[in-house]
């Protein structure tokens, strides 16, 4: 007999697959890396990292102070003098060599960065990992070539390119959402240049980092070319305010790149700020409407929605809002929220209990303002830092979750009826770092997408990145760019005839 | 071949004029009044991004699906098969040990589900109907000269005729993907309406009608979308990619486009329309990855076999060599299934 779907409807459960943890082997301790050494705070200080899908503690790791920021940084300067002189070819072969080793160890590294961040493997291992990879072997590329770049020294006739000079010491310092892929941004760029690191990861975040301490002194690299400091706040501003730093790179929150602002202004530092977003993505009548609510989902569920450039405004235009909303709530509803380390898993948890409670504050804020709540049927894991897929609808420009940052997986549907409205919309906020114009029709790509304020926008997709892409931000977005032959300026001294370093 | 003049710019004129328009709910017999109307209309449906409609698909391809779930899914693609000889050299012989493989597909456990259907050329439907003697497997024809579709609608009809008077259960149907890239929608919806007709049986019962677009020869999203839209408004009850006689069959990209197609015709219209993707499709993972595709794609309501098929002979022995590894632990070979 045939099979009756309705006996056995319930037997197409997709089987649980998850990623064996064992192929990372976490130690109980880590220590902070420095001068090509792992050592402990000056201070003894340490602090514990939690697996934010099972809040266990997965290792205890040393909390970098400002004695250690100083070490860290003596040690880079040491290392400047002879890294800096290698011959452009020299650093990039340190450079594939870390690239190769990461594309060795990508399982195990997608495994960890999952286990640290909360984030679904399917994330780490598809997304993540593939552009670590490629960033370093981009930037690898570029290190002999960067007298064709562009950036090198000014002459009468303008930019020769020639004999391009490392500013000296970067201090970096990283957010918890992409910590390898953010660290790997900021690494490649800065060793392909000839410039000496000390990094800051979040100290939500710091294990990945640490590995990739081990992959370095794997790869032989020169001791104090690369310098890891696992720690808070107090560390990140003890390196930004380091008289010794040359180079200050920050991702995070628009309010600590303010502080940095601040900090470092008046001084010969040079900076790239890569902070906050609201992105707009706009639909058009005319779109593929399947495709767009794929991209939607992608826009502002990738990651949880905690992604700087994530799509988390939806502008779509009034004559297919139903439609879009209904299809879209349909597709939401077959999001799979869980394990991380599952490969079946499409959302998983919040980084921190702390960043958990910011989005159920900004959620119920939007609740108060009037706006229409509305999430799947889900059910959320007891132990762990969760928060289910959300929408809001009937949202207007004057709404909290209109304007402000959520930085998680909550969607703001607002709606549009002209063009002109929809970019005037779309520019009205105080960020501009990414948005999505979703329509069949090329010419309205072009003439929407130039009038756009946002460093990146997506055509017909949405969250696609590449390492030969610039990314950065309009406004209180931030200012400078990475990835990319740009990325390559915010690393390289300013053209004056001679040169001050 | 009652066809309407062209009454541009008039949406909403005639319908009444135009009998048996299928399905009227959702308003859709409107569109179909004349061709332009039916052009607008069809011009007027979503478009379809290729880069994101196959990278959907792929993303789909890499549920998990084991243990349990895999043991249900294989049974459940077994009983989707609709166990297909289209050769010129189709003889009843043939015709008879396809017959029997349907009805028992393992000979050696006999808790394997039937397939769905036989399908077979409109002469052998007679042969096919006499050897499967009752069981609960269907005969489905291909009629309406396939694969190429190049013959006079008369002829096509009496094809159609016959393989029903032969006892078929359904039909298999070419669309004329002539018209179609010539821009005939309406003669194209005339024409399955018109098969849809020859498909009634004396009692007044029908065959089921499967309408094949051979998405190959349509070459764009765009174009299977609106095919899919066209055959459905006609009254097929399922809609088939292809014939599995070109280069390009089924593929996921094309069988979640129009998942999504009967998805979306359901919500406007209410009428359940089924799917068919065929050729091409040769291995049990293959096959869990489209029923994965139906599951989250239309839902689980499509997820039998009165809703779903797979047009496909080679698959059932990969099926049944993956049933056999799950019931004993081990892989047989080709030597454990059976050759027909």
């Amino acid at each position: 007999m045939a099979l009756s779907s309705a006996a056995l409807s319930s037997a197409f459960e997709y089987a649980p697959a998850p990623e064996s943890r064992s192929v990372v082997d976490i130690a109980p301790s880590y220590g902070l890396f420095i001068d090509g050494e792992f050592t402990e705070a000056a201070d003894g200080k340490v602090f514990k990292t939690v697996s934010p899908s099972t809040e266990e503690v997965l290792s205890e790791v040393a909390r970098a102070g400002t004695a250690d920021v100083d070490r860290a940084v003596q040690a880079a300067r040491k290392a400047f003098a002879k890294w800096s002189a290698l011959p452009g070819s020299e650093r990039a072969k340190y450079l594939f060599r870390i690239a190769r080793i990461i594309q060795e160890r990508s399982r195990e590294l997608a495994v960890l960065e999952t286990l640290d961040n909360g984030k679904p493997i399917k994330e780490t291992r598809d997304a993540d990992l593939p552009l670590v990879a490629a960033h370093f072997f981009y930037y690898a590329g570029w290190a002999d070539k960067l007298d064709h770049a562009g950036f090198g020294r000014r002459t009468a006739d303008g930019h020769s390119g020639a004999n391009p000079r490392p500013l000296g010491v970067a201090g970096q310092v990283i957010p918890w959402n992409f910590p390898l892929l953010m660290l790997a941004w900021k690494i490649a760029p800065a060793l392909a240049t000839g410039n000496t690191v000390v990094l800051k990861p979040a100290e939500t975040t710091p294990l990945s980092a640490l590995f990739f301490a081990d992959i370095c002194r794997q790869a032989g690299l020169p001791k104090g070319v690369v310098n890891i400091l696992p720690g808070y706040g107090d560390a990140g501003a003890a390196l930004v305010g380091h008289p010794d730093v040359d180079k200050v790179a920050f991702t995070g929150s628009t309010a600590v790149g303010k502080a940095i602002a601040r900090s470092v202004a008046g001084t010969e530092k040079k900076v790239t700020l890569e902070l906050g977003g609201k992105g707009a993505n706009i639909v058009f009548d005319d779109a593929p409407i399947d495709q767009a609510v794929e991209g939607i989902v992608t826009g502002i569920f990738f990651n949880q929605g905690q992604v700087c450039c994530a799509g988390s405004r939806l502008l779509v235009q009034e004559s297919v809002q139903e439609e879009v909303l209904d299809a879209l709530k349909r597709r939401l509803s077959t999001l799979r929220l869980g394990d991380p380390l599952d490969k079946n898993t499409d959302i998983g948890a919040i980084n921190s209990a702390e960043q958990l409670a910011r989005i159920q504050k900004l959620a119920d804020t939007g609740e108060a303002e009037g706006a229409e709540r509305w999430s799947p049927a889900c059910e959320l894991p007891t132990s762990g830092y969760w928060f289910a897929p959300t929408l809001f609808t009937g949202v207007t420009q004057a709404h909290t979750v209109a304007r402000d940052e959520i930085f998680g997986p909550v969607l703001s549907v607002l709606s549009f009826r002209t063009p002109d409205e929809a970019v005037a919309k779309a520019n009205n906020t105080q960020y501009g770092l990414s948005a999505g114009i979703w329509t069949e029709k090329g010419s309205r790509i072009l003439a929407v997408a130039n009038k756009l304020r946002a460093g990146v926008v997506w055509a017909n997709t949405f969250n696609k990145f590449d390492p030969t892409s610039p990314f950065g931000g309009y406004k209180e977005s931030g200012y400078g760019r990475e990835g990319g032959r740009h990325g390559l300026e915010a690393y390289l001294a300013p053209s004056s005839p001679e040169g001050k370093r | 071949m009652p066809t309407t003049a062209p009454s541009p710019g008039t949406p909403g004129e005639g319908p009444a004029s135009r009998p048996g328009d299928a399905p009227s709910a959702g308003g859709l017999a409107d569109v179909t009044a004349s061709d332009s109307a039916l052009r607008r209309f069809l011009h007027g449906l979503p478009g379809v991004d290729a880069v994101g409609l196959e990278a959907r698909a792929a993303a789909l391809g890499t549920r998990s699906i084991k243990t349990t779930a895999k043991a249900y899914a294989i049974d459940l693609a077994i009983s989707m098969i609709d166990l297909t000889t289209l050769e010129g050299a189709d003889t009843p012989g043939k015709v008879r040990a396809l017959a029997a493989k349907a009805v028992h597909p393992d000979p050696t456990d006999r808790t394997a589900p039937m397939t769905a259907a036989v399908c077979v050329y409109p002469d052998m439907a007679a042969t096919a109907k006499a050897a499967l003697n009752g069981a609960d497997v269907k005969v489905a024809s291909v009629a309406t000269a396939f694969p190429a579709g190049r013959a006079a609608l008369p002829v096509k009809l009496a094809d159609v005729r016959d393989a029903v008077a032969a006892g078929a259960d359904e039909i298999d149907m070419v669309i004329d993907r002539g018209a179609f890239l010539s821009g005939r929608y309406l003669s194209v919806f005339d024409e399955i309406q018109a098969v849809k007709a020859e498909c009634v049986r004396p009692g007044g019962t029908a065959a089921r009608l499967k309408v094949i677009f051979e998405t190959g020869e349509l070459s764009t999203y765009d174009n299977i979308r609106r095919a899919s839209w066209i055959g459905m408004m006609a009254g097929a009850d399922f809609i088939k990619t292809s014939t599995g006689k070109v280069a390009v069959n089924a593929t996921p990209a094309n069988t979640l486009l129009m998942l999504e197609a009967v998805r979306d015709f359901r919500a406007q219209t209410g009428i359940q329309v089924g799917v068919k993707p065929a050729g091409g499709i040769r291995s049990t993972k293959d096959a869990i990855k489209f029923l994965v595709l139906v599951n989250e794609t239309a839902g689980a309501d499509w997820l039998d076999s009165h809703w779903f098929r797979f047009g496909a002979s080679s698959l059932l022995n990969d099926l049944l060599m993956q049933r056999q590894k799950l019931s004993t632990g081990r892989y047989s070979g080709p030597d454990y299934v059976t050759v027909d």
